[in-house]
């Protein structure tokens, strides 16, 4: 069957061939790639695709289970919950690569520079980053996020500054083997900046440790937004997101109405799990270590 | 690290829009009175006094007062304590049991469709918000089975019921405290020789195990007197002894009541389940990748010759040894479980530290944040010396 699968899928892209012949690490990537794809496009086009307007209140009775008409069933201000669920992606997908990219801004450069440089610059760089990376990250993000008010940015930065450590280590670690290589003196001996040994010849070298962070890092983003959202420090109320819904539900849950949480729920785990799945295969294919 | 930590969250909340003498009055107080609030807080000193202020009252043990009502936020922070150091414990306990389990029984099955349901299932709990799962938990064993009239069902909130009263611990009355006192006292230098010298035979090495595990329980013992003469001592004054962890599982079974016990850890279930399930994917992930590289050791091959049972050969040898760097990974998940656990607080409306801070922070009580922060940071500081002094007691290897 999956050998079927396989020949049908190469036909059609020629490229995956040498992802998929990879064992199971390679099919991770690809369903990952999948999921996040499809839940992008989703997002995308979920303004133009929903059945409803996801703000406009009583387009149909309150909290109703799913029927035909309501496919996911309403909230209890009477909304589509099929039209929020199709839309609601948008605010966890800009906060996680916003997040990614303030990560990514700030870790990687001050990971090459100071691990480069070494010495007291390097020690107390790495003190701080300990610190914050044994900290219970959410308590941080919510502190940070608090200071900073509502919004998609604010919660981004809050997030951002909880994952910088994990880039600035794996850059850490990266450059430390890698300054001590031959190229290096040889790109030294014929006289090149510091700047440009950092970002012209270690900087490539470190990218693909780095891709595999960010990937995994893209699930913690999502979940630790969702949590943000949850304990009340996420976007303006009543945006559809798929966090905000969830908390919401949350009062409905005595009376039973399990269409309130379950679809934008799955749909984060979904999310999740889709960048999961792309970072543990990346992982499993960069670093081979349980090949039997 | 702890202090590191203290000084970036006191600026950071410093800064933060919002004033919690403003919030106080709800913008509706006098400025007469408003400054006179400022002044009793401390607000109306440059930033750099009120730092070491603050930071000289911690050195005392002192978190400061609270903004919103004045009263202390040791005391707050006390009574939250209890509540989340149990969630921890026993979520903890759910995803250490939970992922050695299914870790072991998916390196056993190499590759087999075993194997590859219990690795997805690790890589899917992985993804789930802990408050999605709280909350599908809190309907399907909270509320579904309560509706259709099945016996077993959980609570979804709080620690025990409002109508019972929380489990006080054991109270032992004393008629003369006096008279078990000095004999306590009297005792206390042949105790304190006794100590010593069963620390300066532990310091010689070549110790044969006997005596060392003799001794070693000599000190614990001696500890333990200790431990129980302060507690004498301070309930000189009272001529009670009351003993309370503050945990409500423990304090039941020490009052001795099965009934309340029950009911607690009915409470207690549903979050630490939730808790615990997210937790354990990564216990999963490691148990199976320390067990596939332990299983092809020369020694497993070898107790396989001797025609030993499988599980005594997984158990018994395989898992002694892959189980070391899991409990290295439990150190480092406890800030994610810390983490997670504002969350489920949140959830079931459970009253410890992570709930406690999510309220402070609409008020803006500085102080208290601070504490809380304070007090999260030291519990995973200890955690983390307590399971490295756990590790070289373990390892043969890294002992002195």
């Amino acid at each position: 069957m999956v050998e079927r699968v396989r020949s049908m899928l190469v036909r059609f892209m020629p490229g995956l061939r040498s992802l998929l012949s990879r064992g199971p690490a390679g099919w991770m990537v690809f369903i990952g790639v999948l999921i996040v794809f499809s839940v992008m496009l989703m997002t995308l086009l979920g303004p133009w695709i929903a059945p409803y307007d996801p703000f406009t209140p009583s387009v149909g009775p309150l909290l109703s289970p799913p029927s035909s008409e309501f496919p996911f069933g309403t909230t209890r201000l009477g909304q589509d919950m099929l039209s929020r669920v199709l839309t609601g992606g948008s605010v966890m997908l800009q906060v996680a690569f916003l997040s990614a990219l303030f990560c990514f801004a700030v870790g990687v450069p001050i990971g090459l520079f100071a691990s480069y440089v070494g010495g007291k610059i390097d020690k107390s760089f790495s003190i701080v980053m300990d610190s914050i990376y044994a900290f219970p990250g959410l308590v941080l993000a919510i502190a940070i996020a608090a200071m900073l008010g509502r919004g998609v940015i604010s919660m981004a930065l809050a997030i951002a500054v909880v994952y910088i450590p994990s880039y600035f280590r794996i850059v850490r670690s990266q450059v430390l083997t890698i300054k001590e290589l031959p190229y290096i003196a040889a790109a030294k001996a014929t006289g090149a900046r510091w700047y440009t040994i950092l970002f012209v010849h270690i900087l490539p070298n470190v990218i693909p440790s780095i891709v595999v962070v960010v990937t995994v890092n893209f699930a913690d983003a999502i979940l630790t937004a969702a949590g943000l959202t949850f304990v009340g420090l996420g976007v303006e109320v009543d945006v559809p997101d798929w966090g905000w819904d969830l908390t919401r539900g949350r009062q409905d849950l005595p009376s039973g109405a399990w269409w309130v949480i379950t679809f934008p729920g799955l749909m984060i785990i979904l999310l999740a799990l889709g960048f999961t799945l792309i970072g543990e295969g990346l992982n499993e294919l960069t670093s081979p270590k349980l090949r039997k | 690290m702890v202090m590191l930590l203290l000084t970036m969250v006191f600026l950071i909340i410093r800064v933060m829009p919002g004033d919690p003498v403003l919030l106080h009055f709800e913008r509706r107080g006098s400025p007469e009175a408003m400054e006179e609030m400022r002044r009793r807080l401390g607000l109306d000193k440059p930033l750099v006094n009120q730092y070491f202020e603050y930071l000289f009252g911690l050195l005392r043990g002192d978190l400061g007062k609270s903004m919103q009502d004045f009263s202390s936020v040791n005391q707050q922070i006390f009574s939250a304590f209890p509540a989340t150091l149990e969630l921890a414990i026993y979520s903890m306990a759910v995803a250490t049991i939970l992922g050695v389990i299914l870790g072991v029984r998916s390196s056993t099955s190499y590759n087999k469709p075993v194997d590859h349901v219990i690795r997805a299932f690790g890589i899917i709990t992985y993804a789930v918000p802990v408050f999605f799962l709280g909350m599908i938990l809190q309907l399907t064993l909270g509320i579904w089975l309560r509706q259709i009239g099945s016996p077993i069902w959980f609570p979804t909130g709080q620690r025990v019921s409002p109508r019972t009263d929380p489990p006080k611990g054991l109270i032992i009355n004393f008629g003369q405290p006096s008279n078990s006192l000095t004999i306590f006292w009297w005792s206390l230098p042949i105790g304190l020789i006794l100590l010593v010298l069963c620390l300066v035979i532990l310091k010689k090495k070549r110790v044969k195990l006997f005596p060392k595990g003799f001794l070693i329980s000599c000190s614990v013992l001696f500890t333990s007197w200790l431990t129980c003469a302060l507690i004498l001592w301070h309930s000189r004054n009272v001529g009670e002894l009351h003993i309370s962890t503050g945990l409500y599982t423990v304090d039941s079974l020490l009052e001795g009541n099965l009934e309340k016990f029950i009911e607690v850890a009915r409470y207690l279930f549903l979050p630490s389940m939730s808790l615990g399930l997210v937790l354990c994917g990564i216990f999963i992930r490691m148990t199976r990748n320390n067990m596939l590289e332990t299983l092809r050791f020369d020694f497993v091959a070898a107790a396989k010759a001797r025609g030993l049972k499988e599980r005594t050969i997984v158990y018994g040898y395989a898992l002694r040894n892959a189980f070391l760097p899991v409990l290295t990974m439990m150190g480092l998940q406890f800030a994610l479980l810390l983490a997670g656990a504002v969350l489920t607080e949140t959830t079931f409306s459970w009253p410890g530290l992570g709930r406690y801070i999510v309220e402070r922070i609409s008020f803006r009580d500085y102080t208290a944040i601070q504490g809380a922060i304070v007090v999260f940071g030291l519990f995973v500081a200890v955690v983390s010396l307590a399971i490295d002094i756990l590790y070289a007691y373990l390892d043969p290897r890294i002992r002195l």
